[in-house]
């Protein structure tokens, strides 16, 4: 591992290390032991194939809600919105999953995850146009529209939408047709592939491509991405309906693979966990691959980590919100671990704030 | 009294890879102006530092009012009388002038702020020392020289006997570095010392009583104004004999490039600032905009670069009409742009050398292909530049913050005169960096004009205007006050119409 990768990491990993340790403490508060609650934790994550697919599986959204944020940051922006352009999403690609019937599955698989996308694109896209073009700042726009996007998605699954099968009386979508199923590939789940798939395609947009470049500078420097010749407000705009999509091709993943259909309250939080992969993976879009994967382990192992060492399983939120802030105040890693600051891996933390 | 106000001994200081304070012994007396003179990475800036109590240094002795003293960070300066003014003001803009001076060391009256009793001491405080203010005055509406002598009054109120001033002047306009320096000789009659930190030679004459000019880390001489002149300085300063004047042909103008006819143009704050300026500028000469800073020059310089919407008149280049084009349509054109402000817009400064060689040429062949950057031609590219305009880096994969002003500048310039200009825009080029970099600058701007390109030439810096330009034009009040030819034009004649005043 090259030095310049290991000082990238250190910080995540150390913050992840610290989560852990002073979740041990509550562990060991609650009368519990934990290297049982660790080990449960690990062994319901990864023990065995389900429980390693069941990982992946809830990595999946993590993966696409963590891109949201982090192609965002690259920019300057600080996208609040993931969960609302997370469900929409997740109700149009169920939309287009239930309401038509009879195509066959290459044609209407991908019609269902780019119906998804495109909700998300244009829900993100809002929030970017109106900073673009009257400075509203996207933080405020992006948690506005979540509750539209909440409430739209309600609605649509109670009302127009809703599944009248038998006597549900449930705010949901009927079932997907099979055409429109995300299917697995041997035991792997297809979604999970799409999510590294989209996620190094991400990376080679922003590192590779004149348009990532654009994006960076905007981040980076406002008015020299100007001085350049490069039209800033599209910039914004653009870069927000790609977060967007990628939150909302998230959300059709987890309609058309996972659930199956929408229901109304089942993603909910999914949005906002995007935020803590992105910071984690201190908005690299491939570092967003480990960080979705670590989370989505503690998830998917923490029921049995209930079950067998008898620990509430709001410790991973907790535990989570730990990693979290030491991420985001990494000058107390530093100090621990008498480590140099270095100004080119500080994170632009919402460099937007404060700013029209 | 104390015989030695603030002194270094024998300080050494050496961060990785750099001995950037090698053995230096500088003081200062009561009552005296002491000039540390070097260019960029001298070892000013770290010197000062240690002073300050930012930096220890790793051997060598600080002495403040005739004791050693060991620093620990700046508030023990503060509190032994050390004051600072940073070349890049530490100040809250939104707050008004009082706040400003007590802020962190607030008077308070049943543990709230006793603003009435703050606002007295200033006023007493600015009388006492000749520095008049409006202490209702919002920071942000000030002119910078006088945000500048608010960063002075909150030193004198914490008390300072000893004022750092690190390159005071680069900010300033002629005018108000002059009145500056008077300001400071004034101030030195109540027995403050003060430590004067710049590279222009003709300020460290006009006001030093001892000058201590630092070369790589060491230093290399000290003197005083009597014993020597500006050349003598510049020699100690570089290492070698420098050419301060530019030696120009006479220039050959042909067709007209830039046509402004009757442009208006606002500021950001919607007031006009360029009121129906018109001009033009000629294949193979250097038009010099001369004024005093806030004239209009920035937001002229926006809108011919298309960072800023005119209000009406038209600007043509080479006869086509560009009045509301974007930068990028402008760029295309031929037109090269050396920004006012580096940081602000000429770099991007977490970028490498490399990313910002291509800043304005990303998009175009070579350097990407179907939207996508080709990473070997854009490093081969910086490679080119870095050599031929003699950036010093270790390499072009670092990022641009790690260079000094004057090897940025250098790079902006590189990235600039890459291409074949027909036009070249140059507002400020040789703000705030050293001889050799704004000798080397202005060969290269005279380079392109006797290839053919027009330069329209902006800048504060009188001695660089009269020495670039074939004609020159005063700004005053967003308005053109006159165009003089360069042989007609002396400091005096130019200055007066600066001021707005025509005979």
């Amino acid at each position: 591992m090259s030095r310049s990768l290991l000082r990238t990491v250190a910080i995540p990993l150390a913050a992840v290390v610290f989560g852990l340790l002073i979740g041990a403490v509550l562990i060991l508060s609650q009368n519990a032991s934990p290297t049982a609650a660790y080990s449960a934790l690990v062994v319901g994550g990864l023990g065995d194939a389900d429980s390693f697919l069941r990982t992946l599986q809830k990595a999946t959204p993590l993966i696409f809600g963590g891109l949201a944020v982090a192609f965002a940051f690259k920019a300057g922006m600080f996208n609040i919105g993931g969960q609302g352009q997370l469900l929409v999403g997740a109700v149009f690609a169920a939309g287009v999953g239930f309401g038509i019937d009879g195509l066959p599955i290459f044609v209407h698989l991908p019609a269902a995850l780019v119906a998804g996308a495109l909700a998300g694109a244009v829900w993100g896209g809002i929030a970017g146009a109106l900073k673009a073009t009257t400075g509203a700042h996207e933080v405020i726009v992006t948690i506005m529209l979540n509750f539209v996007a909440g409430n739209l998605t309600d609605w649509l699954s109670a009302n127009p939408w809703k599944d009248n099968s038998g006597n549900n009386i449930v705010a949901r979508t009927p079932l997907v047709e099979d055409s429109a199923t995300i299917p697995t590939m041997g035991a792997v789940p297809v979604g999970f592939i799409l999510a590294i798939v989209v996620a190094v395609g991400c990376w080679f947009v922003l590192e590779r491509t004149t348009y990532g470049f654009e994006v960076r500078s905007v981040g980076h420097n406002r008015n020299a991405a100007q001085y350049s010749g490069i039209k800033v407000g599209w910039i914004m705009a653009s870069t927000m309906a790609v977060a967007g999509m990628l939150a909302g091709l998230g959300g059709a993943v987890e309609s058309l693979g996972v659930d199956g259909r929408f229901e109304a309250g089942v993603n909910v939080g999914l949005g906002f966990e995007g935020i803590t992969i992105a910071l984690l993976a201190r908005a690299n879009p491939l570092g967003v691959i480990p960080a979705a994967l670590l989370v989505g382990l503690m998830e998917a192992g923490a029921s049995r980590m209930q079950f067998k060492a008898g620990v509430a399983p709001e410790l991973i939120d907790v535990i989570q919100a730990l990693i979290l802030f030491f991420v985001a105040a990494p000058i107390i890693i530093r100090w621990v671990l008498r480590m140099r600051a270095d100004n080119s891996e500080q994170l632009q933390l919402g460099a937007g704030w404060g700013k029209s | 009294m104390s015989e030695v106000l603030l002194a270094a001994r024998n300080v050494t200081k050496q961060f990785p890879g750099v001995l950037a304070n090698d053995d230096i012994s500088a003081q200062l007396r009561p009552g005296r102006i002491l000039a540390l003179l070097g260019e960029n990475g001298a070892g000013k800036s770290t010197l000062v530092n240690i002073l300050f109590g930012m930096y220890r240094p790793d051997s060598g002795e600080v002495v403040i009012k005739d004791e050693i003293v060991d620093l620990h960070g700046p508030d023990d300066a503060i509190s032994r009388g050390i004051g600072m003014v940073h070349q890049h003001f530490q100040l809250v803009p939104p707050m008004r002038v009082v706040e400003n001076i007590v802020l962190g060391a607030e008077p308070s009256k049943r543990g709230l702020v006793d603003l009435a009793e703050a606002r007295s001491r200033v006023v007493e405080l600015s009388q006492r020392y000749g520095l008049e203010i409006d202490p209702d005055a919002l920071v942000e509406d000030l002119p910078v020289g006088m945000q500048q002598r608010v960063e002075i009054l909150k030193a004198l109120y914490r008390e300072a006997d000893v004022l750092i001033l690190d390159e005071p002047t680069g900010v300033l306009t002629p005018q108000e570095a002059d009145h500056l320096l008077g300001v400071l000789r004034e101030l030195t009659a109540t027995g403050l010392g003060i430590v004067f930190i710049t590279h222009k030679l003709r300020e460290v004459l006009a006001i030093a009583d001892d000058i201590v000019v630092l070369r790589n880390g060491r230093v290399v001489g000290e003197t005083t104004p009597a014993e020597t002149n500006e050349s003598g300085l510049a020699e100690m300063m570089v290492g070698r004999s420098v050419v301060l004047r530019v030696e120009k042909s006479a220039a050959q103008p042909a067709d007209v490039v830039l046509a402004v006819d009757e442009l208006e143009v606002n500021d950001d704050r919607g007031h006009l600032a360029v009121d129906g300026l018109s001009f033009e500028v000629r294949a193979g000469e250097v038009l010099g905009i001369a004024g005093v800073e806030g004239n209009g020059q920035r937001e002229l310089v926006e809108a011919v670069t298309g960072l800023r919407h005119p209000l009406s008149g038209t600007m043509r280049i080479n006869g086509e009409e560009v009045t509301n084009g974007s930068a990028r349509d402008i760029s295309k054109k031929g037109v090269a742009h050396i920004p006012e402000d580096r940081e602000k817009h000429g770099v991007i400064s977490v970028y490498s050398l490399a990313e910002n060689s291509v800043l304005n040429r990303y998009h175009r062949s070579p350097f990407s292909l179907r939207g996508v950057l080709r990473r070997d031609v854009i490093d081969r590219h910086a490679e080119d530049v870095v050599e031929e305009f003699d950036v010093r880096t270790p390499s072009i994969a670092v990022a641009a913050s790690s260079l000094s002003g004057g090897n940025k500048q250098k790079l902006i310039v590189g990235r600039e005169f890459s291409d074949d200009i027909k036009l070249l825009i140059a507002a400020q080029p040789t703000r705030g960096i050293d001889i050799g970099a704004i000798e080397f600058i202005h060969r290269r701007i005279l380079e392109q004009r006797d290839k053919g390109a027009a330069v329209l030439l902006v800048s504060a810096e009188l001695d660089e205007i009269l020495g670039l330009s074939d004609r020159i034009a005063v700004l005053y009040d967003g308005k053109l006050m006159d165009v003089l030819d360069a042989q007609d034009a002396d400091r005096e004649r130019v200055g007066l119409l600066m001021a707005g005043i025509t005979q």
